[in-house]
């Protein structure tokens, strides 16, 4: 399993040398989005009307963090459950969207999505947001500011550590991590 | 009659919403630590890696664990000799969190309307409050902050008496397959037995207050649940899904008479965290 070190934006050769399995040392310019954002972006995209983000070349990360204490960048800022912007995130990868970074497996449309526009699905540790947090270098609220957590922020991140969970060729780390160790 | 002040409650209650939030049970902590020598995966070697030093760097930074820092899910066992003076009981709580959760930095993750408006309160109330009066002059409450995540991988099954503890373990081991990487694993499995339709799911959420290790103390419920963390660690799921022996760190069985008609099954699903504090006044 290889170790890369990725800066965004990501083209389709960056993505295309992932592999189901491998780690990621991710650095550059992120935007967060959870659900909330990603039903307004969507509605965006379904009028026909402009993004507040050129997602192309870019990275989703699936995080509603917590409030940044003083002096701190931001706030613990783990992983949240990918599957609930399956959904929409097809839609946001016909815009360009190179990569999403959350926790637990997509469904059959994000894949198809990723195999066919050439995107990549990153894990973060779930719960180990204390220690992501240290990752991002700043941080700031772009779009949506009502939403609050919610809200679409751009950070800055500096070798944030990632599992390539799901590739665009097919693979998939949670299939075949779950077959490797399961004992019938 | 002991008097207890409606503020005393308010302290406790923001104190341990806090304390659930930064600081990792030294339960779980030895459990994760033995998961972490006996995992035959490398990624989830390093997956249980990151999660033992990220709880080194909350306890240390006095940070949130996780920013998802729950619902806010309070036990209370109230003494029938307690006199609550100096305000309403529930708003004295509601204030607790209101505080803990403004100035312990944690994240507010509560909407007022569950499905229409879906607008954050802004200061994580209401709480959900379970409260029980008992023998005695003392409060005692539990605070377990529960992230969404994790609950949304629950479930209540009113099962037929005729599927048997056969059945009960098949929808155990059948939730947690499904569940896979959501609930972020090693997960902590809550199974309330009997009782009524609200009843087992309330056992299946009380379920993980108990301390990890301890059993049930009926045998025949520890057998079960020793047999299902056995096959919950064979199904591969691993720390956050992508394989590996460290599926579970516990699961713990409470029970409950019920109906000659029904058998209800409730299974809830706590995270790698399983975040709990308690105090007494």
């Amino acid at each position: 399993m290889a170790e890369h070190k990725l800066t965004t934006p990501l083209s389709d050769e960056d993505v295309k040398k992932l592999k189901a399995g491998d780690t990621v040392f991710l650095n550059g310019t992120i935007y967060t989005g959870r659900d909330a954002a990603h039903k307004r972006l969507v509605e965006l995209i379904k009028k026909g009307e402009p993004l507040p983000v050129d997602f192309k070349g870019q990275v989703i990360y699936y995080v509603g963090p917590a409030p940044a204490k003083p002096g701190q960048a931001i706030g613990s800022a783990g992983p949240t459950t990918s599957y609930r912007m399956d959904p929409y995130a097809p839609a946001l990868i016909e815009k360009g969207l190179k990569g999403m970074i959350g926790k637990g497996p997509r469904g059959e449309d994000v894949v198809e999505a990723m195999k066919k526009h050439c995107a990549v699905y990153l894990a973060a540790t779930g719960g180990a947001a204390a220690l992501i947090a240290k990752s991002v270098t700043k941080c700031e609220v772009i779009a949506y500011e009502d939403l609050g957590a919610e809200a679409i922020r751009k950070m800055e991140v500096k070798d944030m550590p990632l599992i390539v969970a799901q590739d665009c060729h097919g693979g998939n780390q949670f299939a075949e991590g779950v077959k490797q160790y399961e004992k019938t | 009659m002991r008097e207890i002040r409606a503020s005393q409650i308010t302290e406790l209650v923001k104190k341990l919403c806090i304390d659930a939030n930064y600081n990792l049970g030294k339960d779980v902590w030895e459990k994760l630590e033995a998961g972490r020598k006996t995992e035959e995966s490398p990624t989830g070697k390093a997956i249980l890696d990151q999660i033992l030093e990220n709880a080194k760097i909350a306890r240390d930074n006095e940070v949130p664990m996780c920013q998802d820092t729950g619902f806010a899910v309070i036990f209370c066992e109230l003494g029938q000799d307690v006199h609550v003076v100096g305000g309403d009981f529930n708003e004295a709580i509601n204030e607790g969190v209101r505080q803990g959760y403004g100035e312990g930095y944690l994240r507010k993750s509560i909407v007022d309307d569950p499905v229409i408006e879906r607008k954050n309160t802004k200061d994580n109330t209401p709480a959900i409050i379970h409260l029980r009066i008992v023998p005695g002059d003392k409060l005692k409450i539990t605070v377990a902050p529960k992230g969404g995540g994790s609950e949304n991988m629950s479930e209540v099954k009113m099962m037929k008496p005729a599927d048997g503890i056969e059945g009960v373990k098949e929808f155990v081991i059948d939730k947690v397959r499904r569940s896979g990487g959501n609930p972020c694993p090693p997960i902590v499995v809550g199974v309330g037995l009997g009782g009524t339709f609200e009843k087992c799911a309330f056992l299946a959420k009380k379920a993980l207050l108990r301390p990890l290790g301890e059993h049930n103390k009926d045998p025949k419920y520890a057998e079960v649940e020793k047999e299902l963390l056995e096959r919950i660690n064979k199904l591969g799921i691993g720390p956050q899904g992508l394989g590996g022996r460290t599926t579970a760190l516990a699961v713990n069985i409470e029970v409950h008479p019920c109906h000659i008609a029904s058998m209800p099954a409730a299974v809830n699903i706590n995270c790698h965290a399983s975040r709990h504090k308690e105090g007494t006044i």
